[in-house]
């Protein structure tokens, strides 16, 4: 018999209702977990093609009020489908490729960019019970498929054939290895308080009124912060944009992209910028806990703020150099965060925030 | 373990760049990030405006003049009226001189804004740059409203300027003034005591005195130096010695220095204005120049302060209707010749700041 089962405003009793029915209708096991799966991956990638549009159309609005314009106006209420429109006339262009090109690596710089930034949300917890996979290295997993993005950038800068391209892809590849150490060490004092890589169990760790790592004074803040720091030079926007820097490299890595190529590099940062956020929203923000609104509401709300906040740094912070950031992350965030670490397991040994 | 084999590649920054300001070539020889030699590379955006203007009546080369370099066409207008002015020893109402005080003073302000704005867009702050042109945008209605034109005015002419100014252009320029003067602790706030911006400018293409006086640098870029030479005050033109302003100066000569320098000469060019509004006399607005403006023969060289420096034209006459040969001198030549000298040791981002501090803009460079 088929039974709904609906919380109130929760989504997950829509896959449970799915999951009754393929069995209500006498499939093989096999052929369930196919079907579930697809429409699980489906849903995710609908979601979040349209989270990305998105975010393309909030910044751009964010960037101009900041800058005291208006932004895109003209295509619908406040130029709400501009994205779409933008990404529409993308399909269409002309697919250019440089005459001098490396055939396979510039080919398949975009795709991997895309599929990377893609994966890490098999087991990011849109809300209680919306997860596709909980793995049980949940975080480890989505710390190593996004770092995939570096082989990208760099395949994309030497695939290109051009002296920009390649400065901007040599420069991603050192600046996103350096930040990965802190940002992973930022959130290994987390996972050490938790005893777990699974991203559903570090959220249930949080529940509970002041109970978000943010809140654990003193560790978790200090642990935000260098994550934050860390996680906007792992998404390369301004003030570490480095790797497309405009006015320096005119655009780094996807200068000699054009058309969809293009509009997957782009894409896939907006996307980026999303998974570094919902880590953060997940982490140390208490994830879909929160009291009345229902659980993927506060996740949303959560992540978004997060993107809110990386948005209005891009906009007013000027670009460091490159020689600058290394140093910035060698010689200030990683003993930053390896010393918090340290306190970290010293407050667990002790029994603090337990 | 062997040596890794590298090599210095060469990377073509320009004729179109983001930060090149036009259509400058800089041939950078570049290890890794390091840049090694630099070598500049002009003429993109030569018009032949000497040559041009050897063809043309003295009237007629006033517009030419607003090509010559159209950040500060008030500036450049400014200085030919006054070399033909020279030279045929024409009288120019007080009115006259005061309204162009006030009209150059305001297209330096508008200019060191273009260059605030876009010194911080070359360090990677996007936003300051909005900013800058807004406050811009009063200046170009405050020109709009008196000659009809916001980028190359025709407005200073031989003899005068073309038209006097609307009655509404008193309180506007003021509002102006009171408005401008509000808007420096914001743009103080916004960048000078960022640690990343602090850390992209300081000690960053550092110019010594005796290399800006080698190089015949000119304006805030000799001022940043610790160079106290303003003509405005050392060989002083139109009425500007009427005028109480003070020079200011910074001690390092780093890309820093040469960014406030131009906030406080802004500062300075707002006291200028509020003193020649209160002052402005009555009287003619031009005085009586022939048609047929026929000079005797002779040679003249006048120069002014404009916003990047001196700048100076050189008129030899024959007698005739037409001048027989018009010499430009734009400092932002000068300026171009020490981006190699003070890019020591550097990396690309560094030659990105570099260039926008020494606010060079190309057209002045190429004629």
């Amino acid at each position: 018999m088929i039974s709904p089962v609906f919380a109130v405003g929760e989504l997950d009793g829509l896959f449970r209702w799915l999951n009754e029915l393929l069995v209500s209708i006498g499939l093989p096991q096999p052929w369930q977990d196919v079907i579930m799966y697809a429409a699980l991956s489906a849903t995710v990638f609908g979601l979040l093609a349209l989270i990305a549009l998105f975010l393309v159309w909030w910044e751009r609005k964010i960037a101009a009020h900041i800058q005291q314009r208006f932004g895109p106006m003209r295509v619908g209420w406040h130029g709400w489908y501009q994205t779409v429109m933008d990404a529409l006339k993308l399909l269409q262009k002309e697919d250019i490729r440089v005459a001098t090109r490396d055939k396979v690596v510039f080919f398949w710089a975009p795709v991997i960019c895309f599929v990377a930034a893609f994966s890490a949300y098999v087991c990011m917890p849109f809300g209680r019970g919306l997860i596709v996979a909980d793995l049980n290295i949940g975080i480890l997993y989505i710390m190593a498929v996004t770092t995939f993005t570096v082989i990208s950038l760099l395949m994309a800068g030497w695939g290109s054939n051009n002296k920009y391209a390649l400065l901007g892809g040599m420069r991603s590849a050192a600046q996103v290895i350096s930040y990965e150490v802190p940002m992973v060490v930022s959130l290994l004092a987390v996972i050490l308080y938790v005893g777990s890589l699974s991203m559903v169990d570090i959220v249930e760790s949080q529940s509970g009124w002041f109970n978000w790592f943010i809140f654990r004074v003193p560790f978790g803040p200090i642990a935000f912060v260098t994550y934050t720091v860390a996680a906007i030079a792992e998404a390369n926007r301004t003030p570490f944009d480095i790797p497309e820097a405009e006015q320096e490299l005119v655009a780094g890595y996807n200068v000699e992209y054009s058309g969809m190529k293009f509009a997957m590099f782009f894409l896939a940062e907006f996307i980026n910028m999303f998974t570094v956020s919902a880590i953060a929203a997940t982490v140390f923000l208490g994830g879909w806990n929160g009291p009345w609104l229902p659980s993927w509401v506060w996740f949303m709300g959560k992540t978004l703020s997060m993107v809110f906040l990386l948005m209005l740094v891009r906009w007013t912070y000027p670009r460091l150099r490159v020689d600058q950031l290394m140093e910035f992350a060698w010689k200030f965030l990683v003993p930053v965060t390896f010393a918090n670490l340290i306190l970290a397991g010293i407050l667990k040994y002790l029994g603090y925030w337990e | 373990m062997a040596e890794l084999r590298t090599e210095e590649f060469l990377v073509n920054m320009g004729p179109h760049h983001p930060s090149t300001h036009g259509v400058c070539r800089l041939i950078l020889t570049m290890d890794g990030e390091k840049v090694v030699a630099i070598e500049p590379v002009i003429g993109y955006l030569h018009r032949a405006i000497e040559k041009i203007c050897e063809n043309r009546t003295y009237p007629q080369c006033t517009p030419l003049m607003d090509r010559f370099e159209y950040v500060t066409a008030m500036a450049t207008e400014h200085v030919y009226a006054l070399a033909v002015e020279k030279l045929a020893g024409l009288e120019v109402p007080e009115r006259a001189e005061y309204l162009r005080v006030i009209m150059v003073e305001l297209n330096r302000i508008a200019s060191h804004l273009i260059f605030w704005g876009v010194t911080a867009m070359d360090v990677g702050a996007y936003t300051p740059f909005l900013y800058g042109l807004r406050e811009r945008e009063d200046i170009m209605d405050l020109f709009e409203i008196t000659c009809g034109q916001r980028l190359t005015y025709n407005y200073i002419r031989i003899g005068g300027v073309s038209k006097d100014i609307p009655p509404e252009f008193v309180p506007k320029c003021r509002e102006f003034v009171k408005m401008m003067w509000s808007k420096f602790s914001d743009y103080e706030g916004l960048l000078n005591g960022n640690p990343i911006f602090l850390g992209r400018m300081k000690d960053i293409g550092v110019l010594t005195p005796e290399a800006a006086i080698a190089y015949g640098a000119s304006g805030p870029v000799l001022r940043a130096s610790g160079v106290k030479y303003d003509v405005r005050r050392n060989d002083p033109y139109s009425v500007y010695d009427k005028f109480d302003f003070e020079i200011p100066t910074q001690p390092n000569g780093d890309c820093y220095d040469r960014f406030i320098q131009r906030l406080d000469e802004m500062k300075e060019s707002l006291k200028i204005i509020e003193q020649a509004l209160d002052n402005l006399p009555e009287g003619d607005i031009k005085c009586k120049v022939k048609p047929k403006l026929k000079p005797p023969e002779g040679e003249v060289y006048s120069r002014i302060e404009s916003a990047r420096g001196e700048m100076g034209v050189y008129i030899r006459s024959d007698g005739t209707t037409k001048p027989m040969r018009v010499k430009l001198r734009g400092s932002s030549y000068n300026h171009l010749m020490l981006v190699p000298e003070i890019s020591t040791d550097v990396l690309i981002a560094d030659v990105v700041a570099i260039f926008a501090t020494l606010d060079i803009i190309m057209p002045e460079v190429d004629r």
